[in-house]
């Protein structure tokens, strides 16, 4: 039932406003509203229970294994959550003065410098509200380096063709072109694919270390030896950094520009699809082009950078400071980690994803890269399954939800056919890795008696499988106060 | 071992599967030496009991001030129970809601959000939001670009009375795609852009103008005679990007009124309806546009629909315009959105209503109407000029901006946002607001700080 079939014409809610409508007269009427919005009348307690009874058709971390690959879906500490909320926090203007500001200054100057720390990079901007808006800003700073420099023929991008979706979307926001560079077998870069690609056209190549395929790319030192010899920039998509935090760096692996997103990797809660935050570092050569705002530090006094102190930033990216209560978080996240804690948490992710592999390989399933160690996630690709069983990895997604374990990720990466890209994180116990290990196994046994029960599934779930096709074709994409409702 | 569950015989069990002896034999493809030592920049872990003990003393180093300030943030009142809710873990801590079956809590509550949006906007489509006001522009502006086949100039036309910081914004995230954005001056008297100023630039750019940009109420929080442009603006194949401030539009005409057929794009921050100051952020970006153009609108959208027993259900849907599909050719490369934003401004619009907002909003323009009554009684206080405004005034200062700023500060007022940055021109000039949360007795303790200070 919608939110909008609760209402009665004439319901009112609390006293959450002031009790009457103040007086607009002086405004002329052809700038007034001519009919007053249809939004639902209901009373508070009504509200309350629909959005609390909604908010239990969700999974989510709190309530469910999440082993989303490439996603990392790890425990959000309530500490971060109610600390970012502290009324000192909430209540600030994004434009109070400095002075009265030094508390939150602080914060931001602090995570800039750990992010610093722990990715080996010069310099870092919490400027980037999303990863997306991270991989923006680092490709316009590759841009707007070599502009600077009158190198104005680079024109192209690299990625390998495991790449997440944002990145050559990115690379079109910035009027880059795009190729892409094939993977071998084994998930390593092509490195003579890379040889022929680079050239004066290059301007960077954007790649995922450990890479979407779950491993990482062991021949990092050769391939960034290769794009800056040819005069382009290397590019950290931090997606996996989870895997190596701490562990190894990606400024010691070569790289000149990263992004972290701050809600995979630093804990952030995913929130139903945002807010996140996706900080971007730089190597030296780079730290002109940061973009707004940047904390800075003289004496004992906190304050932004403006366009005076970087008059070659790349500029602006939010009307204000990003998505400040996110980085937050991310700041009490990383203070309760502290140093010894960064590396457990690429340490365990790690040990995590290498044991379900194994237990995967031990129950017979096929691993899309078996020789390799795997990061902090892997592939199991269903192709067998789908030939001899006639059920998709769709199929296994949807009944593990029956079974109380939010999918993996499907068919991503794109190569690798019937695929479940698997993250388990440093923080589930070894029981719910088995548990999920031992549903799918469970799954295959169902598919082999009755692979239609695998095919119809979900089952226990508020909706059976939703028809996408028809959401496309007949857009019903808001309600509408009408007769035939 | 802060959140991470394993025992030490787990460890080995996990090792001894795997068929290694240690954990470091794991990151063995790593060459050994890029491996990092200990991070010495970084310090050693706390305690929630330290951890809160710091942040405790942080947030207190902010000073409680009355807020007078607005410029494009503003303080209002939120309930209680909205940000009880969206903190649910089943909503805080969900992902983007992929598995559709596993996610129709938030699937469906998007819905009821674009729902929201399109009744106070009076648009056709919203998708579930974007990162925020500034950055919602800059997509409002590639999505008109892709969407105006009939204009081939790239070139927008933008008052300089929309939002600074939107306009630096849009400028960044625009200026790959070879997209001019065109300014158009406002009149030094009534703070609002002239249609024949914008013409007068449309004609100078030769003609063929792709959009034009209209913020109501504008950053003076002038009212713009939105109708005489938008007619004017559809007469020449031009699409209408609307700003507006969605808790005003309780109040003022919706986008989808502007003119005789209605602006094409509307866009602007959400913060007004239920998020927190908070620094900043996080707040949420909204978009929404005509039937027409929601196949170039970017980000996220949710479909209703059905399931295999016919039942209602709810989907992402129109995904092949999105980067994980359509890749380096996706409308925009957005993944992540403000979804928990959207949710506590869900809960919020619920919980008031649309009478609440109008009370709210009315609220806010009696209160500013009041506050500039006395302001400019005071001495060296004049109103910069005479249109009808919304919530938000500019008064000219007969001292630097920044020394009254300063001074009022320390009397713990926000007084204001300096406009002299920004808008040289004006002088030594503040945009003061008042919204719902002020009281008479704030605003006059205002006025008689202002009267020592400027004395």
């Amino acid at each position: 039932m919608l939110i909008f079939e609760h209402s009665r014409t004439g319901r009112k809610g609390a006293p959450q406003s002031p009790k009457q409508k103040a007086s607009v007269a002086d405004i002329p009427a052809s700038f007034l509203r001519k009919e007053r919005a249809a939004l639902p009348e209901v009373s508070e307690m009504q509200a309350v229970r629909h959005f609390t009874r909604l908010s239990q058709k969700n999974f989510s971390i709190d309530t469910h294994f999440y082993p989303l690959g490439s996603c990392t879906m790890k425990y959000n500490p309530r500490a971060c959550n109610k600390l970012a909320m502290l009324p000192g926090f909430l209540s600030r203007h994004p434009m109070a003065p400095e002075a009265q500001s030094q508390g939150f200054l602080a914060c931001m100057y602090e995570l800039q410098s750990m992010l610093s720390n722990v990715t080996g990079m010069a310099a870092f901007s919490l400027a980037p509200m999303a990863g997306a808006q991270g991989e923006f800003a680092g490709v316009a700073m590759i841009e707007a380096y070599h502009r600077s420099r009158g190198d104005d023929a680079r024109k192209e991008i690299l990625l390998p063709n495991s790449a997440h979706g944002t990145n050559p979307a990115t690379a079109t926001m910035c009027g880059f072109s795009v190729r892409e560079i094939p993977s071998l077998e084994n998930g390593d870069v092509d490195i003579e694919a890379l040889k022929k690609a680079v050239g004066p056209q290059t301007a960077g190549f954007m790649l995922t270390n450990p890479s979407t395929l779950g491993v990482f790319e062991r021949q990092i030192e050769t391939i960034a030896k290769i794009v800056h010899g040819a005069g382009g920039l290397l590019y950290y998509d931090g997606a996996n950094l989870n895997a190596i935090l701490g562990k190894i760096r990606p400024g010691d692996m070569g790289f000149d520009v990263i992004h972290s997103n701050l809600h995979k990797t630093f804990s952030t809660p995913h929130g139903g699809g945002g807010p996140g935050a996706g900080a971007v570092g730089v190597a030296e050569r780079l730290k002109p082009f940061l973009p707004l705002p940047v904390v800075t530090k003289e004496g004992e006094n906190y304050r932004w950078m403006t366009e005076k102190d970087l008059p070659d930033t790349i500029g602006s990216l939010s009307a204000f400071m990003g998505n400040a209560g996110v980085l937050l978080r991310a700041y009490v996240y990383m203070r309760m980690l502290g140093r010894e804690g960064m590396v457990r948490v690429a340490e365990f992710a790690t040990l995590n994803a290498n044991y379900m592999m194994a237990e995967a390989k031990r129950r017979g399933f096929e691993l899309a890269i078996p020789d390799r160690r795997a990061s902090h996630e892997f592939i199991i690709t269903l192709k067998n399954e789908a030939r001899d069983l006639h059920v998709s990895a769709m199929d296994f997604a949807k009944r593990l939800l029956d079974l109380g374990y939010h999918a993996p990720t499907t068919y991503f990466p794109l190569l690798v056919p019937e695929c479940l890209l698997i993250e388990p994180t440093e923080t589930e116990a070894k029981e719910a890795l088995d548990g999920f290990m031992a549903a799918l196994e469970q799954i295959r046994e169902e598919a082999k008696i009755n692979a239609d029960l695998v095919k119809g599934a979900p089952y226990t779930l508020p909706v059976k499988r939703l028809d996408d096709v028809r959401a496309a074709r007949q857009l019903d994409l808001a309600w509408k106060a009408s007769p035939a409702e | 071992m802060p959140f991470i569950p394993h025992t030490e015989q787990e460890i080995a069990e996990m090792l001894q599967a795997i068929g290694v002896d240690n954990i470091n034999a794991l990151f063995e493809e790593i060459p050994s030496h890029l491996l990092a030592g200990e991070l010495a920049g970084i310090p050693e872990g706390m305690t929630e009991m330290e951890i809160s003990r710091l942040m405790h003393a942080r947030a207190s180093q902010h000073p409680q001030s009355i807020c007078f300030l607005g410029a494009g943030a503003y303080e209002h009142h939120i309930p209680s129970a909205v940000w009880e809710i969206t903190t649910r873990g089943e909503y805080y801590s969900a992902y983007t809601p992929y598995q559709a079956e596993a996610s129709q809590g938030t699937l469906q509550l998007t819905y009821e959000y674009q729902s929201m949006m399109t009744a106070m906007t009076g648009m056709d489509v919203s998708n579930a939001s974007l990162y925020d006001g500034a950055s919602a522009l800059a997509e409002a502006v590639l999505m008109a670009v892709r969407g105006n086949r009939k204009s081939k100039s790239r070139k927008i036309l933008v008052p300089t009375t929309v939002h600074p910081a939107y306009r630096k914004t849009t400028h960044t995230i625009v200026r790959g795609q070879h997209i001019e954005l065109c300014e158009v001056a406002y009149d030094a008297t009534s703070g609002v852009v002239s249609l024949d100023a914008i013409k007068q630039r449309a004609e100078a750019e030769g003609g063929d103008v792709t959009a034009v940009v209209i913020q109501q109420p504008n950053f003076f929080g002038n009212l713009e005679s939105v109708d005489e442009i938008t007619d004017w603006a559809h007469e020449h194949d031009i699409l209408v990007i609307a700003v507006v401030n969605p808790l005003t539009l309780a109040i003022l005409q919706s986008p989808g009124e502007w003119g005789a057929t209605g602006a094409d794009i509307a866009c602007g921050d959400g913060q007004p309806l239920g998020a927190p100051l908070s620094a900043g952020g996080p707040y949420y970006g909204f978009i929404c546009c005509k039937q027409e153009l929601v196949r170039q609108m970017p980000g996220r959208i949710v479909g209703r629909t059905v399931d295999l027993d016919g039942k209602t259900g709810f989907v992402l849907t129109l995904q092949a315009r999105e980067q994980h599909i359509r890749r380096s050719k996706a409308t925009s490369n957005i993944c992540t959105n403000q979804g928990l934003v959207v949710t506590a401004s869900t809960i919020h619009m619920s919980i008031l209503g649309a009478r609440g907002l109008e009370n709210a909003a009315s609220a806010c323009h009696a209160n500013t109407v009041s506050l500039v009554a006395q302001l400019s009684a005071v001495k060296g206080v004049d109103c910069a000029f005479n249109s009808p405004y919304f919530h938000e005034a500019v008064l000219k200062l007969s001292k630097p901006a920044s020394e009254v700023l300063a001074a009022l500060a320390d009397r713990n007022i926000l007084g204001g946002y300096d406009l002299s940055m920004s808008y040289p021109e004006l002088g030594s000039a503040i945009l003061v607001c008042a919204t719902e949360m002020r009281t008479e007795e704030e605003i006059g303790a205002y006025a008689k700080a202002l009267a020592e200070v400027i004395a």
